[in-house]
């Protein structure tokens, strides 16, 4: 079977400065990969890549055997950050329905197949109940809900989720985390997750994608998170401790992890 | 009410129809894209067109087009995706308005229709002046038939459309060119100054009160007509000009929309 992604020797400059440096990964259909790092390790910039809009510096990326180009369509995707309505009305509803065949020449107009589709989307995501009111006055956790409604428009093979849970509390990240979980087990779509923190994800991915240094490691969680093995990620001493089930990723300074999250920023190219 | 058998009051309600029709449907964009410096900055640079075209030999529409359309094509280059195109934009404003003060200098006889250009001069467009905004407003309107679905996409979700494939910068050059052929029609109304009466106010309260895009669309277009025609009228009742009976109307109708959604969207739902 064509795995869903396969990565090999990755590297991607941008205006000078290597942000990725020869990576190889393969991701299987189907499996829940979580995506991790420090800020500026990569993950936007290794997302936009799959996608599609920022082209590799050298080595190639396949998915599902095609290029990035190619499989645009079967690639259901969920940009970081949103917003700028506030000063309109737009519904949630109406963001999605400018998405369904967005790409489509001829005039915006709802066909009743995609109303249809735009419906089956925001029923998945629960989105179905709110999804009439005014984008800019719903709420971070439904905002997200929202968004990825829009990226399953299509019904797409393979889900690039770029950090969902930015400015979530925990209570709407294990929602939407659960709300991932069913998509995943009723389309049984292979799911790339950005995330800073790995602790809301470790019951659902399968395997770990870790990214530091310009290098990236895949594999399970108890072989990657592990202290020599991000110690010669990151290329100094870190230390990997785990308290009652959660896992804490240390740099002599601090928490790593923690110091992302406190000043988060969206801007990684 | 025998006005209307008055053939410059006839030719200023169709040019006050075609200016705020068109003004009313890319306008809609232009909100939704947070493009309104492009907007008022493309009608100012016009000014300089119109001035340059008194000496070479061009209608005053005619130098007014060629500038709005270059310099929007220009602006659309340079600021694709996120909104970073203010300096650029800005540049371009400061550059023609420059060339329009020399344009004044050089030519003297210039200062009354400058006015004429600045504060709109509704009821002088004469029946050549009617075929030339007919064949723009239809070219406009056919192009934005042709790509709007693209357009509207693009303009919500730029993230998403770029890895749907589609060109932000093309987009963004298209979408700029229509709107200089927007203002440059609005401006022949209105008047450089007051374009955004045309282009802004309908589409801004239309999509603080529309949740999707057509009942939006729809709203936006009878304000515009609506308030150039009582405008035009109120004009020939009582000798204010009708400019000003426009612009009041849309603060008024602004004021009580502001409201509205202040007491009723924002606290309920």
């Amino acid at each position: 079977m064509t795995p869903a992604l396969h990565i090999s020797d990755l590297t991607i400059s941008l205006g000078g400065n290597e942000i990725l440096s020869g990576i190889n990964a393969t991701i299987e259909a189907g499996e829940f990969i979580g995506i991790f790092g420090p800020n500026g390790a990569g993950k936007t910039t290794l997302v936009r890549a799959i996608v599609g809009t920022l082209a590799p510096t050298r080595g190639s990326i396949r998915v599902m055997g095609m290029s990035p180009g190619q499989a645009a369509r079967q690639v259901g995707y969920m940009p970081q950050g949103h917003g700028g309505f506030d000063s309109t009305a737009l519904s949630a509803r109406a963001l999605v329905e400018a998405a369904c065949h967005g790409d489509r020449w001829g005039i915006p107009w709802t066909s009743k197949e995609s109303r249809k589709e735009v419906d089956r989307v925001l029923e998945v995501t629960e989105a179905d109940h709110f999804s009439r009111r005014p984008f800019s006055v719903l709420s971070g956790g439904e905002r997200q809900r929202v968004m990825l409604a829009q990226a399953l428009l299509g019904n797409p093979r393979l889900l690039v989720l770029d950090e969902p849970l930015a400015s979530l509390d925990p209570k709407n990240q294990a929602l939407l985390i659960e709300c991932v979980a069913r998509v995943k087990q009723l389309t049984q779509a292979t799911i790339l997750f950005v995330a800073h923190d790995m602790n809301p994800l470790l019951r659902v991915m399968d395997r770990v994608l870790y990214l530091a240094g310009g290098g990236a490691a895949l594999g399970k969680l108890d072989d990657v998170v592990t202290s020599p093995s991000l110690s010669k990620l990151y290329g100094f001493e870190i230390e990997v401790v785990r308290v009652e089930n959660r896992v804490f990723v240390i740099s002599a300074e601090g928490n790593v992890a923690e110091s992302e999250c406190a000043h988060h920023d969206h801007d990684h190219d | 009410m025998n006005y209307l058998s008055y053939e410059f009051v006839q030719n200023a309600l169709i040019a006050g129809t075609l200016a705020a029709i068109l003004g009313a449907i890319v306008g809609y964009f232009v909100i939704i894209r947070n493009a309104g410096f492009a907007a008022h900055a493309l009608a100012h640079i016009g000014f300089a067109g119109a001035a340059g075209a008194t000496i070479l030999g061009l209608s005053s529409l005619e130098g007014m087009l060629l500038l709005t359309v270059g310099s929007g094509l220009f602006m659309g280059a340079a600021g694709d995706k996120v909104h970073r195109n203010d300096l650029a934009i800005g540049m371009v404003l400061s550059m023609s308005l420059g060339l329009g003060v020399l344009f004044l200098s050089l030519y003297s006889g210039f200062a009354g229709q400058a006015k004429a250009i600045l504060f709109g001069n509704i009821f002088g467009v004469s029946h050549g002046q009617i075929v030339e905004m007919v064949l723009l407003s239809t070219l406009s309107l056919a192009a934005l038939a042709i790509f709007s679905r693209r357009l509207l996409f693009a303009s919500t979700q730029p993230r998403l459309a770029e890895a749907r494939g589609l060109s932000l910068t093309g987009l963004s050059m298209t979408f700029m060119a229509v709107l200089g052929v927007s203002v440059t029609l609005a401006s022949q109304i209105v008047g450089v100054l007051l374009v955004f009466t045309l282009v802004i106010a309908p589409p801004g309260i239309a999509l603080r009160l529309c949740r999707s895009f057509w009942p939006g669309i729809f709203l936006s277009v009878a304000l515009g007509v609506a308030a150039v025609w009582i405008g035009i009228l109120l004009d020939c009742a009582s000798g204010f000009p009708a400019t000003f009976w426009i612009t009041t109307l849309f603060f008024i109708l602004y004021l009580l929309v502001e409201a509205y959604c202040r007491f009723f969207v924002k606290s309920g739902h």
